[in-house]
């Protein structure tokens, strides 16, 4: 009886589709923003967030993206990681290159770099599907790391690859301490998140689905396929983008292409695969998971389990587990965690009651 | 021109390589509609099992034998806990399925067998032979042998047997094999067994080229655009398509490499993949399903 | 009620050299319902394709609403107002019934993709207008209980009225129906018809069906169409059709 809708009547439909339709989800979401603003960088300290929170939201954006073109438009690929790439070389170079670009700016415009080779790639998608596609986004990963190493103009001529984030300096104010890096990073996966979630409930996220869930079918009713893939590979890329551009510059500070490599690419897809396709708060899930389990199980193979667990196994029984929950998830419950959470909610809404 | 041979052979026999690994896949794909990415993590756990066994002293054709068992153990525990119950569901839950699947194996092999790198040595001499003029490594043509050995076996067993008939009738309509009283558990294990041998193969003689090590996995990537180029559903399109990749990337490092900037041997398979898929979608041996509504 | 909305002169249609469809004429008049009828693998379906353009003639001209169409794609069809439904349902399963309904409204969506995606400009009032007209289909269908149900997870019959409305929302002028009412029940039949009649009535659709059931054919069409072996051997009201002696020899079968 805690959550439910019974006393909301909603009639009109611009109330219908609002973001949050029933009056507890409205408030549960301004609670935790009012939270994740206000009070969490009162009470973390700086290993959580530099560790945690900030890879943890980076990589839910990132998730984000991917789901955009998997979840919703039913494009696979193996290639998020070279999109990422591109937006942190990208926002690098646009802020090097141009004097006095706001920092923002250049965020977005390395979003729109990537959105630009996403495109790219994404053209096959009008002639060949499926498991073909993934040749298309490993070709755009492997192709895009070979660029950025071996053209030493997109690192500024440095010998490794590396490039390294500027002073976060947005307005006059410094984002560099951990706190401003994670508020930094907090504001732009808030404002993309829900962007995202208004994008898949507008009619382009239904031409998404649409050909996703069956593509001969929407050619018939007027649908235009090739646009509808190319902007599903154009906005997927623009969430990666900017989250490339953020993993280098609120993140690691520092980072070279191979930072960008197929295991990234893979670690993105099991973020919403766990987390939930077609979903967006999955990725936030998705991307909570994969971060807190190495931490929680090297936390407990040096106290609980201390002598059980071979520190040198570590690496090893994380494959291991990842693997695993990922068959499981599969098998069990392919809408992965968001499904759980909303069929707790569902359960929540007849509490005590059972049916 | 001597040279540009010379580079074309090394290459084509480097191709059989990736053939082998191919061939795996093709098989799997056939019987089951599974695209298997954990074919390279199988390649690299038989040949790290073989290997560990092997410097315990055990024999060659014991540690042979004991290694196909454990492969075999393997894809009894994968149609077990996992194809079975994946039963019916899109393709591309499948594959991830086995990217995860691919991970697992990967974890297992090297928690169980370390991660150092084993040297492999399969007593076959790789002393450069002079034939007509041009140097061949000696081991490159054994693989070559090894390969066309390995294709007259597959032919015969899918072609001959009854459990090769069954098998075919499989891959053309599940349902129908099923009324007709095929039992698609047994013959999914043995597709995923057979598999596994095919990857213990390609893993010794990978592993006796470049050492028995983590990098082997990786070459499932190689096949990818072998199968794009050959074909899913044909041995001989995973021996062309592997061919063709071989002496193609081979050809592009050596005389296209100097000039764009070394190190495209990486991605070049993968563009020329997607020229063919613009080109001739299914491959040059695959057949095109016409789509209805 | 005279004019013909659709004409077809000498359609033939083969597959890698197998004929489905030989020299094929026929007239559809604007507001009528026309029945496509014959035995399976007479042409039916593959006639539809051709008219909506998912399969292209090799010979024969199509003459819808007096313009000649060649060489037309299937969306080309959507936007000079065809709009069908399938043989082997082809809805969107993962989504609601309403956004089912609502992609069927795509063309006539106002705003572009980044006005949609950012929720500015003409999209916020164009969504309301569609979400209005897609609920009257919904209603005028009564399908309202399942509006925000997945359509994977409906019933056999309910999807097919769902794919009716779907191909509704688009407002279309001429709409194909590839055996509304296979699989169905008596009574699902006849809901079926009823909403068919509805549509024809409030609408003014100009309607080509194909069904197999003949008494729900008779009583349903203006016009009906008999194909055998992809050729044309009955065409006329059903009081004409079910007089002709071809038409009759083809479903019982006599030796000519």
């Amino acid at each position: 009886m805690l959550y439910r809708e019974s006393g909301q009547f909603i009639s009109d439909y611009r109330a219908d589709r609002r973001l949050f339709r029933l009056w507890q989800e409205r408030a549960g979401f301004y609670l935790l923003l009012v939270f994740a603003f206000a009070v969490v960088p009162f009470i973390a300290n700086d290993y959580w967030f530099s560790a945690i929170l900030v890879p943890f939201l980076v990589l839910s954006l990132a998730g984000l993206g991917l789901n955009l073109l998997t979840g919703y438009a039913g494009q696979l690929s193996l290639g998020s990681a070279a999109f990422m790439a591109v937006g942190a070389f990208a926002a690098y170079n646009f802020h090097l290159r141009i004097e006095g670009l706001p920092f923002l700016l250049s965020f977005i415009l390395g979003g729109v770099a990537a959105a630009g080779v996403g495109i790219l790639f994404g053209l096959p998608s009008l002639r060949i599907k499926g498991f073909y596609l993934l040749v298309s986004t490993l070709a755009a990963q492997f192709f895009v790391q070979w660029v950025l190493t071996s053209v030493g103009w997109f690192s500024n001529n440095n010998a490794s690859g590396v490039i390294t984030a500027p002073p976060l300096l947005i307005w006059g104010r410094d984002f560099s301490s951990p706190a401003g890096r994670y508020l930094l990073t907090l504001a732009v996966v808030v404002a993309l998140a829900l962007l995202a979630r208004n994008i898949v409930r507008s009619e382009l996220g239904r031409h998404w689905m649409a050909v996703r869930d069956m593509d001969t079918a929407a050619a018939v009713i007027g649908i235009p396929i090739l646009k509808t893939k190319l902007l599903a590979f154009a906005i997927s890329s623009f969430f990666l983008g900017v989250a490339g551009a953020l993993w280098a510059f609120t993140y690691l500070g520092t980072v070279e292409p191979h930072g960008f490599d197929l295991t990234r690419s893979f670690q993105i897809l099991f973020i919403i695969i766990i987390g939930g396709m077609g979903s967006i708060l999955g990725n936030f899930l998705g991307a909570a998971f994969i971060v807190l389990l190495p931490i929680l199980l090297s936390n407990l193979s040096g106290t609980v389990l201390a002598g059980l667990i071979d520190p040198g196994q570590l690496e090893n029984l994380q494959k291991i587990i990842f693997g695993g929950l990922i068959v499981f998830f599969l098998i069990k419950e392919p809408f992965g965690l968001a499904r759980l959470w909303q069929n707790f909610r569902e359960r929540s809404r007849i509490w005590p009651l059972r049916y | 021109m001597e040279f540009f041979f010379e580079v074309l052979l090394g290459g084509l026999l480097a191709g059989v390589m990736y053939s082998l690994v191919a061939i795996g896949f093709v098989l799997i794909y056939k019987a089951s509609g599974v695209f298997n990415f954990a074919q390279g993590s199988m390649v690299l756990f038989a040949a790290l099992t073989f290997v560990s066994l092997l410097e315990r002293g055990i024999p060659f054709w014991l540690t042979f034998g004991i290694t196909m068992l454990t492969m075999v153990v393997l894809a009894w525990a994968i149609e077990r806990f996992m194809l079975r119950k994946l039963v019916n569901r899109p393709p591309i839950t499948l594959f991830m399925a086995t990217l995860g699947l691919s991970y697992m194996i990967e974890g297992l092999a090297q928690a169980v067998w370390g991660a150092q790198v084993h040297g492999l040595e399969l007593g076959i001499s790789d002393e450069p032979l002079e034939l007509g003029g041009m140097l061949l490594s000696q081991f490159d043509i054994f693989a070559a042998g090894v390969a066309g050995v390995l294709v007259i076996f597959l032919s015969w067993l899918f072609n001959k047997t009854r459990t090769g008939i069954s098998l075919r009738a499989v891959a053309d309509d599940q349902l129908a094999a099923l009324a007709v009283g095929i039992k698609l558990q047994r013959i999914w294990l043995i597709v995923w067994a057979v598999a596994g041998f095919v990857g213990l193969v390609a893993g010794l003689l990978w592993g006796a080229r470049l050492g028995v090590q983590f990098s082997l996995s990786l070459v499932v990537l190689k096949a990818l655009p072998v199968l794009i180029i050959g074909g899913f559903t044909s041995i001989g399109g995973a021996i062309v398509g592997g061919l063709i990749i071989g002496a193609s990337e081979k050809l592009a490092e050596v005389f296209i490499g100097p000039i764009i900037g070394g190190g495209i041997e990486n991605w070049f398979p993968y563009v020329l993949a997607l020229v063919f898929l613009l080109v001739r979608p299914a491959g040059i041996f695959g057949e095109r399903a016409i789509e209805r509504v | 009620m005279s004019s013909p909305l659709l004409e077809l002169s000498h359609i033939s249609l083969s597959f890698k050299g197998v004929k489905a469809i030989t020299d094929i004429s026929f007239a559809v008049n604007e507001g009528e319902i026309c029945a496509l009828i014959g035995p399976n693998g007479a042409g039916k379906s593959s006639l539809l394709n051709v008219i909506n353009g998912v399969y292209q003639p090799d010979i024969g001209d199509i003459i819808y609403a007096g313009t000649r169409l060649r060489r037309m794609q299937p969306h080309a069809a959507a936007r000079r107002g065809i709009a069908r439904t399938f043989q082997n349902i082809a809805l969107f399963k993962g989504m609601s019934v309403l956004d089912n309904v609502l992609t069927g409204r795509n063309l006539k969506v106002r705003g572009s993709w980044l006005e949609q995606a950012l929720h500015i400009g003409r999209a916020p009032g164009d969504e309301v207008i569609q979400r209005k007209r897609a609920e009257e289909i919904i209603d005028f269908l009564r399908i309202q209980p399942w509006r925000n149900s997945i359509v994977g997870t409906l019933p056999y019959g309910l999807q097919k009225r769902v794919e009716l409305a779907r191909a509704l929302a688009a407002e279309p002028r001429l709409l194909l129906l590839d055996e509304p009412m296979a699989g169905m029940n008596h009574e699902e039949k006849a809901d079926m018809s009823r909403f068919i009649l509805d549509t024809q009535r409030e609408f003014g659709t100009t309607i080509v069906l194909i069904e197999h059931d003949i008494g729900v054919v008779m009583n349903l069409s203006d016009h009906v169409v008999v194909l055998d072996y992809g050729k044309k051997i009955g065409d006329g009201t059903p009081q004409e059709v079910r007089e002709n002696p071809d038409v009759i020899a083809a479903y019982l079968g006599t030796s000519h």
